[in-house]
């Protein structure tokens, strides 16, 4: 029923807007550059939240691990890290081209590692708690990781890393994030569109509809709960370190692990375009970050009073989100079918059971 | 003469102060249908759930295939090929009924690799095979949840034979089910145990229906074993009949 | 590394330091167990878990603290953040949370979570994200030749929970409203069957939980201090008392709400002050462990 890739054109349309889109609005390619940062945050939330019914506080834990991975490795490779994080402010170090891409490219795929590893360690204390139980196991982990990251000395502690600065231009240097992160979501896209299509899209439905049922068929549950906390991190590894070097300087508590920003908005966007959907978590972060961006500016002051009041709106009053919604007015055009829908099907030639009653 | 496929020994549980099992002691045997019937309250849910892992018992032993299972969880007792069916019907509502079946393909020889694969067009066949053998193959792409209790019940039990077990713990079958399909209820659960091998046992309040499929038959009361055999000595035993009406 | 071993060593050389931590921790303890009791109320009856705890105890401390300000004795912050936390208690148990009670877990979750953020960034922006404390021109008595100080504000601050606790203890056992909420948590259909209204019971456990938190935030002020972003760290310290104790479990919350005083006296004392978040939220994980593990016992998950 599920298609295993998405249809060339939606590829197509894929490619062009995220190529034209900085081409055509160059002043706000960084914006552009968060959205997909926005949409690959989405997309991970749901594969747990939607997918398979564990509603994460913590993934944001995955992204800032993978920033500081990735920045200890771009460091670490060409100096001391203990060092540059203490003496950043006196001392200027800078990287030479080579140095810095080399460092990068390590930090990137360290970073995806790291956030791997430290996924299946984690998996082991928070799957065992169910419901708000794990919600609130997964925000204890993603604040624990702020706090004690915030008291590293040797990653800068509370004050951060100023990252090695990139060897180019400003407008070069936008672009060249820009493409990184439209990269990482139209890859993080394709990717879980196969992987819902395979069998493990499947279980983890299982698992979301009925979980002890699933337990007593056999399923091996905690497989499937691991490897898919870990495909999240590993994704959400990676965007840390881009983004991380996007914006040049990076701390524990307000860019690694902003536990009331970030972590927040992946679960508002899903809920907002719909949870379980295939694209409802891309058009709730269209949505939610066009109107952020342009109410932002006008909230000055205000802005955090106005997320916790969004929160509130969108959970009390948009349960099903868009998309869901829109799957509840017009379910033949999404494929899915219910008794109630459903007209009287005449059925195959199959070779049925002489005496076999059919349910009514 | 048949070995038992599932022998319990002085099983005793409690929740608290009240003591749901006491000392229960059966055999079922491998390849025929089994009986457990009892007044309401008398244990038969709380033994079925102790069998398959649900909750530890306090005392006893519990072998399967001679292995001893009681201190194994769910999903391992699952995966050595004892199933059970719930009461309560559960089944996966958000996906389609064919989904559901082949999410329940065994899972025992899994291995890691095995959960990004799509399913080969034998086990799809089978499952089309099997919803077809409970009558629920016209309805194979709609949403499970959208079905009606007795097609839900029915696709409960197709699951299982799915997952190609050797027991099935069967928790009141008939249960909700409209009395004119239950004969074909009956029919099916007789043809799995024949044609497949499936041994079963069965927690059933319709005597009819009970009588009919079991060559054993064992009685619930309060707690403890009554008493155990073939139907027709159930039927004239003194002490069942009191039970039952002495429940009301 | 080297100042966790010297602040250890000075415990097990002088230990009257110990006794001084220890009843320090039961002072402060029994503020935490007060709040602590009004987060399992409103679990227990309305299956609400509170996430905006926290903060609905910093708005108890900011009033505290403004009252302070106009030359009024912070102690009678009690009662009137307890009166004022009643009223937002019931505006917000109208517009959000009566909505979410009857959806998913998570849910409510996320909204209370909306709330906490609402509250923390209003509060920052009251009165700007600096650490206030009301000054309540108590004496600090000291023994043992200086070696153990206890600020008097906190043997009042202790004397007021208890009070206050068994105030409450005494209105759930013996008053027409506290049964019917005994009743409705232990069965809300049950007790709508018996012509209990169960929505005034819901709306009445909130509104005295929110009371509660402002009684108990008028005490951190006084006893402790308030800052717009702290009550996060309460509400998780909260949590951890909770599910440690076990939400239908008032004697082992109240008990846990005193351990938790005592530990973080300890761990503060021995770790330093910087790593107070970090040891909250690492003893938050450590329970839920533990709970894992006896659920696994059991052949259950912790739901």
């Amino acid at each position: 029923m599920t298609r295993t890739s998405l249809h060339p054109i939606t590829i197509g349309l894929l490619l062009l807007v995220g190529v034209a889109a900085p081409l055509l609005f160059p002043a706000y390619t960084n914006q552009i550059a968060v959205l997909w940062l926005m949409i690959v945050f989405a997309m991970t939330w749901d594969t747990l939240g939607g997918q398979m019914g564990y509603n994460s506080l913590g993934n944001i834990f995955f992204f800032g691990a993978g920033m500081y991975t990735c920045a200890v490795v771009q460091i670490g490779l060409y100096y001391d890290v203990g060092m540059y994080t203490s003496g950043a402010r006196t001392t200027h170090i800078v990287f030479t081209t080579a140095q810095y891409f080399t460092g990068f490219a390590f930090g990137v795929v360290a970073a995806g590692i790291m956030a791997a590893i430290l996924a299946v360690a984690t998996s082991w204390v928070v799957f065992g708690l169910r419901g708000p139980y794990f919600a609130i196991g997964t925000l204890g982990v993603a604040v624990a990781g702020a706090e004690l990251v915030a008291s590293w000395q040797w990653v800068g502690a509370a004050s951060g890393i100023s990252m090695p600065v990139f060897p180019g231009a400003p407008q070069t240097q936008k672009l060249f994030f820009y493409f990184l992160l439209f990269a990482l979501a139209f890859v993080v896209l394709l990717f879980l569109r196969w992987l819902y299509s395979t069998n493990f899209g499947m279980a983890i439905n299982a698992i979301r509809d009925d979980e002890e049922k699933a337990e007593a068929m056999g399923l091996y549950t905690r497989r499937y709960k691991r490897t898919a906390w870990t495909i999240a991190a590993f994704f959400l590894g990676i965007a840390g370190a881009i983004f991380g070097n996007m914006i040049g300087f990076i701390d524990a508590r307000d860019i690694a692990f902003p536990t009331t920003t970030f972590n927040i908005f992946m679960i508002l966007m899903v809920l907002l375009g719909g949870k379980g959907t295939f694209w409802g978590p891309v058009v709730g972060a269209v949505v939610f970050h066009v109107i952020k961006e342009v109410t932002w500016t006008y909230f000055l002051g205000w802005q955090f009073v106005t997320l916790g009041l969004l929160i509130v709106i969108i959970v009390v009053y948009f349960q099903q989100g868009i998309v869901g919604w829109l799957m509840e007015k017009y379910p033949e055009r999404f494929g899915v079918r219910a008794a109630s829908t459903e007209r009287e099907v005449r059925s195959p030639a199959i070779k049925l059971a002489p005496h076999a009653e059919g349910a009514e | 003469m048949n070995d038992a496929i599932i022998e319990l020994t002085n099983v005793t549980k409690s929740f608290g102060g009240v003591v749901a099992n006491r000392n229960v002691s059966l055999s079922v045997p491998r390849g025929r249908i089994t009986g457990l019937i009892g007044p309401n309250g008398s244990g038969k849910t709380t033994l079925f759930n102790s069998i398959v892992g649900y909750h530890p018992i306090d005392s006893g032993s519990i072998r399967f295939e001679g292995q001893e299972i009681s201190q194994l969880r769910v999903q391992e007792i699952a995966r050595l090929g004892l199933l059970r069916t719930f009461q309560t019907t559960r089944i996966y509502g958000k996906m389609s009924c064919l989904q559901n079946m082949q999410i329940s393909i065994p899972h025992r020889k899994a291995g890691f690799f095995d959960m990004f694969a799509y399913d080969r067009p034998d086990v799809i066949e089978r499952a089309e095979h099997l919803l077809s053998f409970v009558g629920l193959y016209e309805k194979r792409f709609l949403r499970a949840g959208s079905l009606s209790f007795g097609q839900q019940k029915l696709l409960e039990f197709a699951m299982a034979l799915m997952n190609e077990p050797t027991v099935l713990l069967l928790d009141e079958p008939t249960a909700g089910i409209n009395p004119t399909l239950i004969n074909g209820l009956i029919d099916r659960l007789k043809r799995a145990n024949a044609e497949f091998g499936i041994t079963m046992l069965i927690i059933e309040h319709n005597m009819r229906v009970i009588m009919n499929m079991a060559s054993k038959i064992y009685c619930l009361a309060h707690g403890e074993m009554l008493a155990a055999g073939a139907p027709e000595e159930i039927q004239g035993n003194q002490n069942v009949v009191d039970a039952y009406l002495g429940a009301h | 590394m080297e100042q966790v071993l010297g602040n250890l060593a000075v415990l097990t050389g002088m230990p009257i330091f110990n006794l001084g931590l220890l009843i320090d921790g039961l002072l402060v303890g029994s503020i935490f167990a007060l709040a602590a009791y009004g987060l399992a109320l409103v679990w227990g009856v309305m299956n609400v878990k509170n996430l905006a705890q926290g903060d609905f105890i910093m708005i108890g401390g900011y009033i505290t603290w403004t009252l302070g300000r106009y030359g009024i004795d912070p102690l009678l912050g009690v009662p009137v953040a307890a009166i004022v936390l009643w009223g937002i208690g019931w505006v917000l148990y109208r517009t959000v949370i009566s909505k979410v009670i009857a959806r998913d877990l998570f849910t409510s979750l996320l909204a209370t979570f909306g709330i906490a953020i609402v509250i923390q960034q209003g509060l920052n922006l009251a009165f700007g994200p600096d650490t206030q404390s009301a000054q309540a021109d108590l004496p600090t008595l000291s023994f043992a030749d200086g070696l153990i100080t206890i600020a008097s504000t906190r043997i009042v601050g202790f004397v007021f929970a208890i009070m206050l606790a068994v105030g409450i203890i005494l209105f759930m056992k013996k008053s027409r409203m506290g049964q019917a909420i005994r009743a409705t948590a232990q069965d809300a259909r049950a007790a709508r069957v018996l012509g209990i209204d169960t929505e005034k019971v819901y709306s009445f456990t909130f509104c005295l939980n929110a009371a509660i938190c402002g009684a108990a935030g008028a005490l951190v002020a006084v006893v402790w201090n308030v800052q717009p972003f702290l009550g996060t760290t309460y509400s998780i310290r909260l949590f951890v008392i909770v599910t440690a104790a076990g939400f239908g479990n008032l004697p082992g919350v109240i008990a846990a709400g005193f351990g938790m005083g005592v530990f973080e006296q300890f761990g503060g004392f021995i770790l330093g002050a910087q790593f107070q978040q970090a040891l909250i939220v690492l003893l938050l994980l450590a329970v839920l462990a533990v709970r894992q593990l006896q659920q696994l016992r059991v052949r259950q998950a912790v739901q």
